[in-house]
């Protein structure tokens, strides 16, 4: 089987997008890159079910995505807490982390349940329509609103209290906005 | 949909809609602007890596014997 090579340069293309997501979404970068890898694989192995002239960026986000929830799904069963959230169990291994930058925001995204953190992922930073993540996460666009909207405030929170220097001028409108948010 | 995603979601910075409690005004979208912003810089800054030889070795081997061109750091639209 041989793949169009204007098709695996539009793919080529699209990999830092896919590393970028991937890392955003597991947090650990060798994880991601063997995330990126499967995702490659899959999709050389499945380029047929591409339909030539759709978004080629969203059908491999798609890949890796699916590809992550499976992965995830597995571990989840194993590390879920009482709050019924993935916690952790990756970013515990500080030494596959310190590659990375902007570790208070990774580490907040980590707090996130990943139905939040994908949504915000790919509407936030990957730019994606929330049309498009809806597709990609194959839920309603409405689910993606209210996942991205809770994603956001809790990140808020999350790095309002870490960061109080950074994020708003004001400690006792800080602390209101904390507690607004505690259920 | 569209073919080219569009940029970050201009509503990032006005998270007032879909079913979240309202919080103080000003200071909630400075912060979710800080949020969006510092969210896109790491993202970016992975984007800007580029693609690791990994990858695209990877491609070419899994094209078989097809070749294709070197890997392309400037794969930004």
């Amino acid at each position: 089987m041989t793949t169009d090579p204007a098709t695996l340069k539009i793919i080529m293309a699209i990999v830092p997008k896919l590393r970028a997501f991937a890392i955003s979404l597991s947090g650990n970068v060798d994880r991601a890159d063997d995330l990126v890898q499967e995702t490659l694989m899959r999709a050389i192995a499945n380029i047929d079910s591409f339909e030539p002239g759709t978004n080629m960026q969203a059908w491999l986000f798609t890949i890796l995505r699916n590809r992550f929830r499976s992965e995830y799904r597995k571990r989840k069963r194993e590390v879920e807490d009482a709050d019924g959230h993935y916690t952790d169990s990756l970013v515990s291994q500080p030494e596959q982390t310190s590659k990375l930058e902007y570790k208070e925001l990774r580490a907040a995204l980590e707090k996130l349940p990943s139905d939040q953190r994908e949504a915000l992922i790919l509407v936030g930073a990957s730019g994606f329509s929330y049309e498009e993540a809806a597709a990609i996460c194959g839920c309603a666009v409405g689910t993606i609103k209210s996942r991205v909207n809770r994603a956001r405030n809790r990140l808020a929170v999350e790095l309002d209290v870490k960061s109080i220097d950074d994020f708003g001028p004001d400690r006792n409108t800080r602390a209101v906005l904390a507690a607004n948010d505690r259920r | 949909m569209t073919e080219k995603p569009k940029g970050p979601d201009p509503n990032m910075n006005n998270p007032a809609e879909a079913g979240t409690k309202p919080r103080s005004g000003g200071l909630d979208r400075q912060i979710q602007a800080k949020i969006g912003q510092q969210l896109r810089a790491m993202y970016d800054e992975v984007v800007d890596q580029g693609v690791p030889d990994r990858f695209a070795e990877l491609l070419k081997k899994l094209d078989g014997a097809q070749s294709t061109p070197k890997s392309e750091e400037d794969s930004r639209k």
